[in-house]
């Protein structure tokens, strides 16, 4: 065909370019990959590598030994923790699928009233930290002055309590009960993709509502409620507070608070390593299950073109979808809110609701006279910051770069920005103990551990969101400044920041948020003066001061509810309850 | 305006030659398309002149200077070239006044002087009065005009256009089309313009170069292409066309029974081997109900199918003389032919081209 050019063939040869030219021309980004390898593997490969290696070692020696796999599984104690986990992770997560995936179809498809109430109450639940809705539980349902057993009592004369926290079921109860949000969020994105013509179809072919619902709706989003429930399940068996707060005096043993038991003086990290090492494989085993079930596209997210969507008339069923939500909404935030609040501005929380019970003393001692208190409360936000500050940023560079494709093997940065999703905040806690709190860093009990800790564990929820800030913006957006004269660097600064600057500072609320709310990786971390909230509310838990822990707890949501205000106010209302 | 010449240019992702040793050079001031099916290489080809592709063989220099080579490219920013995008790529954060003075303000000109000169193209592309707009306000039409002119206002050495209207609506399109001539026309900025559609290329350029894996098939005028496609998939990419099997003997090509001189087919001086294709245009094959005098080849045959396509009756005639060949003719739609009657083909040898 070369033939075909004709006059276009031009006849200088080419010319050799300078190597200074050369090095002149090299973009500075493979300088960056390398600091970000670096920082990836300090922040994610190594803790989990020295937690793997720990496992096999002999304290003190450091020769190869499987015999703290032997102590770690040798006692029926140890061997029940796990089934108890796994049992209890069963129970809740079916618990959650059964309270939320009616409220989610009722949010997305019918025209149910109170929707707006309904979301109040799953971002309620979604904010209120684990362990506090486990304290207001126990307030409402300890087996002897509950108030809900206080009530039973008296209107039936009965003398065994009604319902008893402290119990197998009422620990898989009050976990459901706070992580249902993240079935609502998985079935409810999946359900506002299925377009009413499915649901049409049904009904030209003579189905009712319900059947439509049962055969047509319900299983087009299967996936996304079985998503749902291995989250929750996940959640669950690497859940530390609930299940030390309630199951520990009700004499129910699970893997995390069993772990904890590890580290107990004498610590025993080798040993706690290797009792971690299945919590590790369920959850990255269920994570690639959960994968596998929301990648089968075409079942169910391909449906949302084009179909109109109209909300289905209930009649009057849908008082009785909403009297649903209502009770929810009831138990799982308004009642352990309400009976929280109430303890922390009583003297004695059992004598109920009067004015010569009021007192302000329990927020007095901890905002004045506690020594702890206000310094958790500082230590909480700055640790918080510092860490979200750092996993946005390193999510956003890596998103960059990986986006972007700069780098060859740039999937490998994401994949280990990735990589803590499947990782327990407990078992990440003992990794990082593991690798840095011994010298040659010796960084135990500093807040640079925690920090660090933090950042590692919700770096994926920056990197997602980073992540999906940067597909949004078209590269011809850089590439059109570019070519007009801007830099790489200056390109990004005049148009790439100021288009994804809105979700990232929403990337980097989230991270505050669940970070100055994270009890399971802090609690192996923290020394006597890097004590954070969450921390501290724990020890208050201990000491058994429900009135001063209630008002403790009250000041812990003041300060998640400011940044969630914040978070509304600059980024938009459903900022934390967006899928992806 | 400048000189852009390509040379020996090749990209490969691993073994696949996505461009593959093509050659180019554009005059001062020519508008040059490169027209070629999606994957053909023609998108590469552009990011490699603009600078944000790597060439893995050849380069590409301006007025002179090579500005790609394997291992050392200028950056896109040191090429003072200007590109529309398949996207717009018009940014949404800044007021369509702002978009048009980024350029400008990189190349630090006073503020009084961008001011004019801002106004002065929003002017040409009629858009002044949506200068304080956000893109998000303005249809895709606007914010293409939005795009020429960010584009064109810093009087780049060369402009590159990277399918910029395949987003747009049919009518949209044709205006647009004429609209990108007559800034061409305008402002004799060196040129560049990828696109799979013919009509836009022939609308638009000084020059075609069609692409096909990879390669450059060929650089001509548009009607050049059209009436002198040099290989076969030249011949059926632009326009349609009757591709004949023909044979080479004594200075005539002999193919279904007709023969016509050599000298007098487009090309074929050239032929090196006995078998070669000639390509016939439909719209060169005259249709006649009795049998025509002149000196033109005749052949008589049967209308075995017609479409009416409201421009043109598009026949496709049977001729058992030429041993069962098919070919397909157009006439216009006042003269009509039943199917199966009997009807004489004119052909006019000067509108034919051989083909490789």
């Amino acid at each position: 065909m070369s033939t075909a050019l004709g006059k276009s063939v031009v006849a200088t040869p080419p010319r050799r370019v300078s190597l200074a030219r050369r090095i002149g021309r090299i973009e500075p980004v493979m300088l960056l990959w390398i600091l970000l390898i670096g920082a990836l593997l300090f922040l994610v490969a190594f803790p989990l590598g020295k937690l793997f290696l720990v496992s096999f070692e002999t304290r003190g020696t450091g020769a190869f030994t499987l015999s703290n796999y032997v102590t770690a599984y040798g006692r029926a104690r140890y061997i029940e923790a796990v089934v108890n986990s796994l049992t209890l992770g069963l129970a809740s997560a079916t618990i959650a699928v059964v309270l939320a995936v009616p409220m989610a179809w009722a949010v997305s498809r019918t025209d149910m009233p109170g929707k707006g109430l309904t979301w109040t109450v799953v971002l309620g639940a979604f904010i209120l930290p684990p362990y506090l809705g486990a304290v207001g539980w126990i307030l409402l349902a300890g087996p002897n002055s509950g108030f809900i057993n206080v009530f039973w009592r008296w209107l039936t004369g009965s003398e065994s309590p009604f319902f008893n926290v402290y119990s197998f079921e009422g620990l898989a109860l009050v976990i459901a009960l706070n992580a249902f949000p993240l079935v609502f969020i998985f079935v409810k994105s999946a359900l506002d993709l299925v377009s009413s013509e499915m649901e049409d179809a049904a009904n030209i072919l003579g189905a009712g509502t319900w059947t439509a619902m049962r055969k047509v709706s319900l299983p087009l989003v299967w996936p996304a409620i079985m998503a749902g429930f291995i989250i929750v399940f996940l959640e669950t068996i690497a859940l530390f507070g609930t299940p030390a707060i309630i199951g520990i005096p009700a004499r129910i043993n699970v893997v995390t608070t069993q772990l904890w038991q590890f580290f107990e003086y004498p610590v025993r990290v080798e040993v706690a390593a290797a009792y971690a090492m299945p919590l590790l494989l369920v959850t990255a085993g269920m994570i690639a299950t959960q994968k596998l079930l929301l990648s089968r596209k075409g079942y169910v997210s391909q449906t949302g073109k084009g179909g109109e969507r109209r909300p289905i008339k209930l009649g009057a069923w849908r008082w009785v979808m909403f009297a649903w939500c209502a009770m929810v909404g009831m138990i799982a935030v308004a009642m352990p809110l309400f009976v929280l609040l109430q303890a922390s501005f009583a003297k004695a929380w059992g004598r109920g609701l009067s004015l010569d019970n009021l007192t302000f003393a329990n927020y007095y001692l901890l905002i004045f006279e506690h020594d702890m208190a206000m310094t958790s409360i500082w230590n909480t936000i700055w640790f918080s910051a510092t860490a979200a500050t750092i996993a946005v940023l390193l999510a956003l560079m890596v998103a960059y770069i990986v986006n972007r494709r700069l780098v060859p093997f740039g999937e490998v940065l994401g994949f280990l920005a990735l990589a803590p999703f499947v990782i327990p905040g407990i078992v990440m806690a003992i990794g990082f103990y593991a690798a840095y709190a011994a010298p040659p860093l010796s960084l135990y009990g500093t807040a640079a551990l925690i920090i660090l800790a933090f950042a590692a564990r919700f770096l994926p929820i920056a990197y997602a969101n980073s992540s999906s800030a940067i597909r949004a913006v078209h590269p011809e957006m850089e590439e059109a400044a570019r070519i007009l004269g801007s830099g790489r660097l200056h390109a990004i600064r005049m148009i790439t920041a100021p288009l994804v600057k809105k979700s990232l500072l929403g990337g980097w609320l989230i991270v505050f948020i669940v970070a100055s709310r994270e009890l399971s990786a802090a609690i192996f971390l923290v020394g006597p003066r890097t004590r954070t909230m969450s921390v501290l509310l724990y020890d208050l838990s201990e000491a058994g001061n429900f009135e001063v822990l209630a008002a403790f707890g009250g000041l812990l949501l003041v300060v998640t509810l400011i940044f969630v205000g914040i978070g509304m106010k600059l980024v938009g209302r459903d900022f934390m309850l967006r899928r992806g | 305006m400048s000189r852009l010449s390509i040379l020996g240019l090749t990209k490969a992702y691993g073994r696949t030659r996505v461009v593959d040793n093509i050659a180019l050079t554009l005059e001062e001031g020519e508008f040059v398309s490169l027209l070629g099916p999606s994957g053909c290489g023609k998108t590469t080809t552009l990011r490699m002149i603009a600078g944000f592709v790597e060439p893995t063989e050849g380069q590409i220099s301006l007025d002179g200077e090579i500005i790609s080579a394997p291992g050392s490219v200028l950056p896109p920013e040191r090429r003072t070239m200007s590109m529309i995008f398949q996207s717009y790529a018009v940014w949404p954060n800044m007021t369509v006044a702002e978009n048009v003075a980024f350029g400008l303000k990189l190349r630090k000109l006073p503020s009084a002087e961008t001011k004019r000169r801002v106004g002065e193209i929003l002017e040409v592309v009629q858009m002044s009065h949506l200068a304080e707009r956000y893109p998000s306000e303005l249809s895709g039409g606007q914010q293409q005009r939005v795009a020429l002119a960010r584009a064109i206002v810093v009087k780049p050495a060369v402009l590159l256009l990277d399918e910029p209207l395949s987003n747009l609506d049919a009518n949209l399109r044709e205006e647009m089309r004429f609209e990108i001539r007559r800034l061409h026309d305008e402002f004799r900025i060196t040129t560049v313009y990828v696109t799979h559609d013919q009509a836009e290329a022939m609308a638009t350029s000084d020059r075609i170069a069609v692409m096909n894996a990879g390669r450059i098939e060929q650089v001509d005028a548009p009607h050049l292409l059209y009436t002198r496609p040099r290989t076969r998939f030249v011949a059926g990419f632009i326009g349609r066309t009757n591709l004949l099997q023909a044979q080479v003997e004594n200075g005539e090509i002999g193919f279904g029974g007709i023969s016509v001189g050599v000298g007098q087919v487009a090309g074929a001086e050239a032929a090196t081997t006995r078998d070669i294709l000639v390509s016939v245009r439909p719209q060169s094959i005259g249709l006649h109900r009795q049998r025509p005098v002149g000196e033109h080849p005749i052949l008589a045959g049967v209308v075995a199918q017609r479409t009416f396509l409201g421009e043109t009756w598009d026949y496709v005639v049977r001729s058992e003389e030429a041993g069962g060949l098919r070919l397909r003719a157009t006439a216009p739609p006042s003269q009509i032919h039943e199917v199966g009657e009997k009807v004489w083909l004119e052909f006019d040898p000067r509108q034919m081209a051989m083909v490789e």
